[in-house]
């Protein structure tokens, strides 16, 4: 029962990886790039949600729509201002660059917000769902044990497969979607056969953007401490998740962040909680040695 | 086929990647100090066959012997030690490093001295050094490429760095080169020149040679044998002008 | 031949940055001219641009992209800080036992580089950062419940706390899980850093201008052309890699000795820090050993001057990173500045020799 309980936990932090994996993954096959800012992106979406309810006072579903618009315009702005200059730069300078800005906008939340933590409140408004319960009796007393879900982790694990559904479909079937594909194969034919490459970028960012929007208000209704830190390291794990399930690939990011939030909340439980980070890099070297493009990437071979 | 004199003696080599017989059932023999020509169309396996010779892909068939020792599946590195070098067809200098460095890399495993001895400078850091040095000035100088050691190889113009790279593969004192397309690009006055160089280091490095070509002017001015592949399979070989008046080729390489 | 002489006269010069720097900095000290701060940031300094050399043997001349050095760093640190706290007072004199500490903080951090890098360094690119950040974050977390005691027995290990070391009452605790190391002796001096500089220096640079440095370049350079003319791939991946960790790890020993307390956590070994290391291989010029050094000592004393701005200098700091990377690296910005150059008469000649060498040839 207590099993099947972190298996859900597990399940819905994972959902959560797998929305900020797909940012990363979408950008990564389009500008190839590891925007690292990506974290941080999660992090000013959950403060913009706080700032709109708990102190503006609008209703929580606006805040949750100006978080995620603000992140969408974020997204567009950084792009447009800090790597589109960078273009056919190196990929390191870029990642520099995003480090950068990685830094900008953890120290523009320190200094409006300053370091201490905010308590978060859920946007999830449902009481826990009780799956199935068992009594076992223990020295003469009945003793309950309650297979629940919390209101978040539904949530999380439905928007998770929401989006998954509506990005696969929006790559695959529509005109932008496909652009989006065509500028990550070759940027210099898409741009031949006629398509924007800098407006599908932008694109990319965006959508990238508003998912880690959704991603932070789901993450801090979870896991409700903000500071501006917050995003730095569900990112890094995030863009582990991505590179797990092999980066590029929106059903690798699915994979890798679901496998990844299981092991996570598993080693926490059964192993040791120091350790559980530990033991998710360690999956991730062993998956990476035996597979080096992740379990669902493709293989590419120069040629000669 | 298990000709003595033979340099390379390749037998019913194959590979293929998917469906696809990239390379499929092709023999030849190359006798010492000779100068072969591979032929054919775009796609038809004559890259492909260079990195089966020089152990980059794996033959799924065949045998490969370099004079009379069988290489075949060895390493990339084991293959140059045992002394087949090649140059590539778009072009792979060490961009970064200077003309004279990269020659010295083609030198680097004729030349040994310890980690330890080069971080510390000691004395055979720099005879060993000196001799390198000295020993690439002279193939630089082979190539009319000596007043450039110090310049970066991405500085040179093209046709200077198709040689460059010649020279470094020479400077894994090969008994066999391979030379993919060592024209391509260049203008008549430089093939012309390059044409002239590889008969002197064929000469006077006592050399076998296999090259890919497309300029004909090139194949038919210096080649003695060729072998025409099309589609993977060996359309064609013998002496060079037989083959090149052969109908068959004519249609299927050369057009009208 | 000229050439060759004037990288030599280049080597030179580098070694002589070092050196004047270290002198203006001792005469600041001797007459007082220098405030407390910034005098208990020399050896952090010498700390930091030892990493960025070392660690632009990696991105630099390996061409490989490593974000986890800081886990180098860390190995080197505890390694050594644990021989130090064991033998302070039984191995005298102090300098003979800190030579020995950093030996071991060499080998050590050498011997895990070597560990790691030979299932990774196949992999490329980013494939490579991430793995390496893992590395670095492993290391990290398994020093931070790591419990190591000494008594009369021998030694004892603990992954869960002091206690179940099961210790003697004579016995001592010496890394106590995520409190780290106390009491390791503060044997790290300014000199002491100049001098461990200028040998990582010596190593790094003598290595890149031997036969094996050029090998490892040409790797950098063209991997199937390296192998092409029978050079050992993994062997010199390896070898630059193992190099670059081992040093690093000379950087954390000097760190160590200079604390009282040393503790892993996400700030001094974490990612962070090597994501601040690599943006000083990146600012300084991926390659450019001096620059790198240059980048190290700016970037560090960049937030320190701009501590009158207290809670701006972060951001600040951030905005510059940004600026310069687009000034520097921008395809656009470097055509404009080539052309702004050109204008002007000194630049004008230099561009001009440069060119002519291309065209004489």
């Amino acid at each position: 029962m207590t099993f099947l309980t972190y298996l859900i936990n597990g399940i819905s932090l994972g959902s959560v990886y797998a929305i900020i994996a797909l940012g990363y993954t979408m950008v990564y096959g389009i500008a190839k790039m590891l925007n690292f800012a990506h974290g941080d992106v999660i992090m000013i979406g959950s403060y913009t949600v706080f700032v709109s309810v708990s102190a503006l006072g609008l209703p929580m579903p606006v805040g949750m729509v100006l978080s995620i618009v603000l992140c969408t315009v974020l997204g567009i702005v950084v792009e447009a201002v800090a790597y589109r200059p960078l273009r056919g730069a190196s990929s390191l300078a870029v990642l520099i660059t995003a480090i950068g800005v990685s830094y900008l906008l953890q120290n523009i939340a320190l200094l409006i917000f300053g370091a201490n933590t905010t308590s978060f409140t859920s946007v999830v408004n449902i009481k826990p769902i009780v799956l199935a319960s068992s009594e076992k009796i223990v020295n003469g007393e009945t003793v309950v044990t309650e297979l629940t879900v919390t209101g978040e982790s539904l949530v999380t694990i439905i928007s998770c497969i929401v989006i998954m559904i509506g990005l696969t479909l929006f790559v695959n079937k529509t005109k932008a979607g496909q652009a989006m594909l065509a500028v990550s194969e070759d940027k210099g034919a898409a741009k031949l056969m006629g398509i924007n490459v800098n407006a599908t970028i932008s694109l990319t960012f965006a959508i990238g953007s508003a998912l880690a929007a959704v991603a932070g208000m789901l993450l801090c209704s979870a896991y409700p401490a903000l500071t501006p830190y917050t995003g730095s390291m569900p990112g890094i794990k995030a863009f582990v998740a991505a590179v797990f399930g092999g980066i590029g690939s929106i059903p690798g990011a699915l994979i890798g962040g679901i496998l990844l939030g299981i092991i996570e909340i598993l080693s926490k439980a059964y192993i040791s909680s120091q350790l559980a980070d530990a033991i998710v890099f360690l999956v991730l070297i062993v998956v990476l040695v035996v597979k080096p493009t992740g379990i669902l990437g493709r293989k590419l071979m120069e040629k000669v | 086929m298990a000709d003595t004199n033979a340099v390379l003696s390749v037998d019913h080599l194959s590979i293929s990647f998917g469906g696809l017989r990239a390379v499929d059932d092709l023999s030849l023999s190359i006798n010492e100090g000779e100068l072969y020509g591979l032929i054919g169309p775009n796609g038809a396996g004559k890259t492909t066959a260079f990195n089966l010779l020089t152990g980059v892909y794996k033959p799924d068939e065949g045998i490969i012997r370099l004079c009379g020792k069988d290489i075949t599946g060895k390493s990339t590195i084991d293959i140059n030690r045992a002394g087949i070098a090649r140059t590539f067809q778009n072009i792979r200098l060490f961009k970064e490093l200077s003309v004279l460095d990269n020659v010295k890399c083609g030198l680097h495993n004729r030349y040994h001295y310890s980690t330890f001895e080069g971080i510390l400078r000691l004395p055979k850091y720099r005879r060993v050094e000196k001799e390198m040095t000295d020993e690439a000035m002279r193939l630089l100088k082979v190539f009319d490429l000596d007043s450039e050691a110090s310049c970066k190889a991405s500085q040179l113009p093209y046709g200077k760095q198709r040689k460059l790279e010649i020279a470094r593969a020479l400077a894994t004192n090969p008994k066999l080169l391979l030379l993919d397309e060592p024209a391509a690009g260049m203008n008549p006055q430089e093939t012309k020149e390059l044409m002239e160089t590889i008969s002197f280091i064929r000469r006077d490095f006592g050399l076998t040679i296999l090259l890919i070509e497309h300029d004909m002017k090139l194949v038919s001015g210096i080649c003695e044998r060729l072998t025409v592949l099309n589609f993977g399979r060996v359309l064609a070989e013998g002496e060079t002008k037989t083959v090149l008046n052969n109908p068959e080729v004519i249609t299927a390489y050369l057009g009208e | 031949m000229k050439n060759i002489l004037l990288k030599q006269k280049e080597n030179l010069i580098t070694y002589g940055i070092v050196i004047f720097a270290y002198l203006i900095l001792e005469l600041l000290i001797a007459t007082g001219s220098i405030t407390s701060l910034l005098k208990g940031l020399l050896v952090p300094l010498c700390v930091y641009v030892i990493l960025a050399i070392s660690l632009n043997l990696t991105v630099g001349i390996l061409g490989q992209l490593s974000l986890g050095h800081a886990g180098f760093m860390c190995v080197g640190a505890f390694s050594s800080a644990f021989f130090s706290k064991l033998t302070v007072g039984v191995i005298n004199p102090d300098w003979l036992r800190f030579l020995l500490a950093l030996i071991i903080g060499f080998v050590f951090a050498g011997i895990v580089g070597f560990l790691i890098g030979m299932p990774v360094l196949r992999l490329r690119g980013d494939y490579l950062a991430i793995v390496t950040l893992a590395f670095g974050e492993i290391i990290k977390n398994i020093i931070n419940v790591l419990y190591i005691g000494i008594d009369s027995k021998g030694v004892h290990f603990s992954m869960k706390d002091s206690l179940s070391l099961n210790l003697e009452e004579t016995g001592k605790v010496i890394i106590n899980g995520a409190k780290g190391i106390t009491g390791t002796p503060k044997n790290s001096t300014f000199t002491i850093g100049t001098i461990l500089i200028l040998v990582t220096l010596f190593i790094t640079l003598n290595l890149i201008k031997s036969r094996d440095g050029r090998a490892i370049m040409a790797i950098r350079d063209n991997e199937i052309a390296a192998e092409s003319v029978g050079i050992n791939i993994t062997k010199y991946k390896l070898m630059a890699f193992t190099v670059s960790a081992a040093l690093a790890g000379v950087g954390g020993v000097l760190y160590a000795h200079n604390l009282n307390s040393l503790m892993a956590t996400p700030k001094n070994f974490g990612y962070n820090m090597s994501i601040m290391i690599l943006v000083f291989v990146v600012l300084g010029g991926i390659g450019n050993i001096r620059g790198s050094m240059i980048a190290a000592v700016i970037l560090t004393l960049l937030p320190e001057l701009l501590r009158g701005l207290s809670n701006f200098r972060m951001l600040i700091y951030s905005l510059v990173l940004i600026a310069m990377m687009i000034i520097n690296w921008a395809p656009g910005a470097r055509i404009a500045r080539e052309r702004f150059l050109s204008r002007l008469p000194f630049f004008k000649k230099r561009a001009e020799l440069t060119e002519g060498g291309k065209e004489n040839g």
